[in-house]
């Protein structure tokens, strides 16, 4: 007997009727906890198509408001939202979307000092990495190897994109692939070097794509493997990599067993 | 010699180290890059020893961090 109303049974039809999803998979998003760290270029349509699916409780983390050049890409903001905290104006447009969505909302920059509170709060089951900075991204995959949740990674620039899996236990971690933080400025990020709105498109919706087949245990997981793509030259790569035993975090003799708080690169703080 | 480097096959003359490979492949940015020589990550300490050679299979991975702002 199904637990769905009506009214679901009608919004999630085109999943009911697949059959690696079914009613019982419905039930399955309407049960589990995403955690959506920023709510920029990857967050934003990554955070729409899970509430959309139903992913019935979604956290969004972000410290920014939304600022007018954010409109190109951060789909879940609209032009009368500029000024307003991001987080706020997602909370409001996945309200608006679907209403059987429970948003928690986090006005944080991630730290140290907050992240795995964060993680904790309503015991997600997987995380999305929507961060545009390095310090972010390391904070990010050390705290989901310490707390044993998995996440996806991504990040976008021009026009390339990269996305791993990470689910404990199972394979690489982002240090595995890039042991250590680049130098403050020696990477561009957006801002610096611009990004095609619709890459955050692609990409962060691949990123929620991973989140729904890992609450619904299908398919396989881009664990083990980084995903790139060139749009210019319309090109996806998977490359097999493996788990690094001398990772210093996920490795078998772990040097790094606290959170670091890396140096916020100056380009990445509020103008 | 005939190697394959990210997806696409590329000529060199003789085995070069990782690090004269790095020029020869145009690596952006290679003291950040990642190197995997057949599947296996090359730790940057090891860019100097590790030769690459004829069939071999090499990936750059590169950071990307751009997403939110
Ligand atoms: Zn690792």
């Amino acid at each position: 007997m199904s637990k769905l109303t009506n009214e679901q049974l009608e919004r999630y039809s085109r999943h009911i009727i697949l059959k690696q999803v079914g009613g019982k998979g419905q039930e399955k998003l309407l049960g589990g906890k995403v955690l959506v760290i920023g709510t920029g270029g990857l967050g934003a349509p990554a955070a729409m198509y899970l509430a959309a699916a139903g992913v019935g409780t979604i956290g969004l983390v972000d410290f920014d408001v939304v600022d007018l050049s954010n409109l190109q890409r951060q789909i879940i903001h609209q032009t009368a939202d500029v000024g307003k905290p991001k987080i706020q104006s997602g909370k409001e447009t996945i309200a608006a979307m679907n209403p059987d969505v429970d948003v928690h909302t986090y006005n944080e920059l991630v730290t140290s000092a907050n992240i795995r509170d964060i993680i904790r709060d309503q015991d997600y089951d997987f995380i999305i990495d929507g961060t545009d900075n390095f310090p972010a991204k390391f904070l990010i995959n050390d705290a989901c190897v310490f707390e044993k949740k998995p996440f996806v990674h991504a990040g976008i620039i021009r026009f390339q994109g990269q996305l791993m899996t990470y689910v404990p236990g199972e394979g690489p971690c982002y240090r595995c692939v890039f042991p250590t933080m680049p130098p403050k400025d020696a990477v561009p990020t957006c801002r610096q070097a611009g990004v095609l709105g619709v890459m955050g498109g692609v990409i962060g919706t691949l990123q929620a794509t991973e989140a729904l087949k890992y609450i619904l245990g299908i398919g396989d997981l881009l664990t083990g493997y980084l995903l790139t793509f060139d749009a210019l030259k319309m090109n996806f790569r998977k490359v097999k990599i493996p788990r690094n035993p001398s990772c210093a975090v996920c490795g078998d003799h772990p040097t790094i067993t606290e959170l670091i708080d890396y140096e916020q690169p100056t380009c990445d703080l509020k103008k | 010699m005939k190697v394959t480097v990210n997806g696409e096959p590329l000529e060199i003359e003789k085995p070069l180290s990782v690090k004269d490979f790095l020029v020869v492949a145009k690596a952006e940015q290679p003291e950040y890059v990642t190197v995997q020589l057949n599947g296996e990550f090359v730790d940057h300490s090891g860019f100097e020893t590790t030769t690459v050679q004829d069939g071999d299979t090499i990936e750059f991975l590169y950071f990307m961090g751009g997403g939110a702002k």
